[in-house]
């Protein structure tokens, strides 16, 4: 099946991202999204032709709470581009427990490096870095608000599987009040149109009216809320499992609950399309039991691969180094 | 019935949501006790049945984007020489700061220092605000 990411038209500016920073996606057009995801493909097919573009950049991680596998994800991703990586895990280390704030830390950061990727327990920290330097700044995760490389990496596996990102019935499952990155993923799908979403969640963890009303307002998606998964697995192209967060729940009694309403296992699977896809962000706890890794359509692994490569497409594009035989403009592009 | 003094010289905020003349007040940043003020508070309105009325004397203006903010629908009147001149309505400004402060404890401007508190007009038809760090929407 033909590739079918929605053309970029732009000029030289409009694509342009060089020095921008990205905290959410409402910072990258939806043109720019598509950009990224040709960029994170031709990435895919030519690491060894890419594998020096950013030689001599440096990027910082500047983690203020754990996250192994977003951490891992940025900082491979600067390495495969041939640059180097600086930074911190864990607030305890840096000079933050020492009382500085976090625009004093960046102000000191960008005098050592050329971009952050940053991640830190409280809502809107990634803003408050990037309005603190000159340097990009991307956030990989401000408490429960934003993540929005997590949502070019949902996005690239869908593309990835299906090679569209539009026309397709998307089922999001688990946990849709405290998931933000259903939000996210929900509110940018809804910029390119024609996606139905089926929200597949207990009651008490249903989807925020404003979400609900972000669909509403496009112009051409639709969405259903079911709370039985089996009930509605068959009519689905791809199924968004999420993890009930413990960490956002103050009453270990509801956590427990809900925890185990819906876990996916290669009974549920039997029911479901040949070509579905099962996306999660990771980590699961038992929401996806293991049997269902070794079914092709456990897409949840891929995905991760995916979140690097659209982070080796970010990251490129803020620091405007150029990729050997990508074509910025669509039409002109060199396979190797 | 009460009778307030009129003012020959000043400002009338009326329409201010019953009960929350001294709120507006304090968002306005008019001190209680250097100005000379009357403050009605819930009387008859026959628009919302209850309202506020504000009375400075000898005030020439007020920020009409912060009250905007907290009493949308009340009105400035301006008064000179005993009459009212001029009438004004509030303003929904676009962005606000420093004016109100995030009341979500997961914000990052509960701690980090010296940050201006900024909030943007979510919704006109509401006049919803919210954070422009946590997206939070502002509680008054």
């Amino acid at each position: 099946m033909a590739d079918k990411i929605p053309p970029v038209q732009l000029s030289k500016s409009q694509f342009n991202l060089v020095g921008r920073s990205v905290v959410t996606l409402d910072d990258v057009s939806a043109p720019q999204i598509s950009y990224l995801l040709r960029k994170a493909r031709y990435i895919s097919d030519h690491l060894p032709e890419v594998s020096q573009a950013a030689a001599g950049k440096i990027l910082a991680t500047l983690f203020y709470e754990p996250s192994t596998r977003t951490r891992l994800s940025f900082e491979t991703a600067m390495l495969r581009l041939g640059g180097h990586v600086i930074g911190f895990a864990g607030a305890q280390n840096a000079s933050v427990s020492k009382g500085e704030s976090i625009a004093d830390t960046l102000k000191t950061v960008a005098n050592y490096a050329d971009v952050v990727a940053i991640r830190h327990p409280k809502e809107g920290a990634a803003l408050v870095a990037s309005k603190s330097v000159d340097i990009p700044v991307i956030n990989a995760g401000d408490g429960g608000h934003m993540h929005p490389t997590q949502t070019l990496a949902d996005l690239a596996t869908l593309q990835s599987r299906f090679s569209r990102i539009t026309d397709l019935t998307i089922g999001l499952c688990g946990d849709l009040t405290f998931g933000r990155t259903v939000h996210s993923l929900i509110e940018t799908l809804c910029r390119f149109g024609n996606v139905k979403f089926v929200l597949i969640s207990p009651k008490e963890l249903k989807m925020p009216q404003y979400v609900l009303d972000r669909i509403k307002a496009s112009q051409s998606c639709t969405y259903e809320e079911v709370t039985d998964l089996t009930a509605v697995i068959g009519d689905l192209d791809a199924l968004y499992m999420t993890r009930v967060q413990k960490e956002r729940f103050f009453n270990e009694d509801d956590y427990l609950r809900l925890r185990d309403t819906y876990i996916l296992d290669a009974a549920k699977l039997k029911l479901a399309k040949p070509t579905m896809a099962v996306l999660h962000p990771l980590p699961r706890v038992n929401e996806i039991a293991t049997e269902v890794d070794s079914d092709p359509r456990a897409a949840y692994f891929e995905q991760v691969k995916n979140g690097m490569l659209m982070r080796m497409a970010l990251m490129s594009s803020v620091l405007g180094v150029k990729l050997p035989g990508f074509a910025e403009d669509d039409t002109k592009e060199v396979r190797a | 019935m009460m009778e307030v003094t009129s003012i020959s010289e000043g400002i009338i905020i009326d329409h201010v949501p019953a009960g929350t003349a001294l709120k507006v007040l304090n968002y306005l940043h008019i001190d209680p006790t250097k100005a000379t003020i009357a403050l009605i508070m819930n009387t008859t309105s026959h628009r919302y049945g209850c309202k506020d009325i504000i009375k400075i004397q000898n005030s020439a203006d007020v920020d009409l984007e912060v009250l905007g903010l907290v009493a949308p629908h009340a009105t400035v009147d301006v008064v000179k020489d005993s009459r009212i001149v001029e009438k004004q309505k509030p303003r929904l400004p676009e962005h606000v700061t420093n004016v109100i402060s995030c009341a979500n404890p997961r914000c990052v401007t509960s701690s980090e220092r010296d940050i201006d508190q900024l909030f943007h007009l979510s919704n006109p038809d509401t006049g919803e605000y919210r954070c422009d760090y946590c997206d939070e929407a502002a509680k008054l």
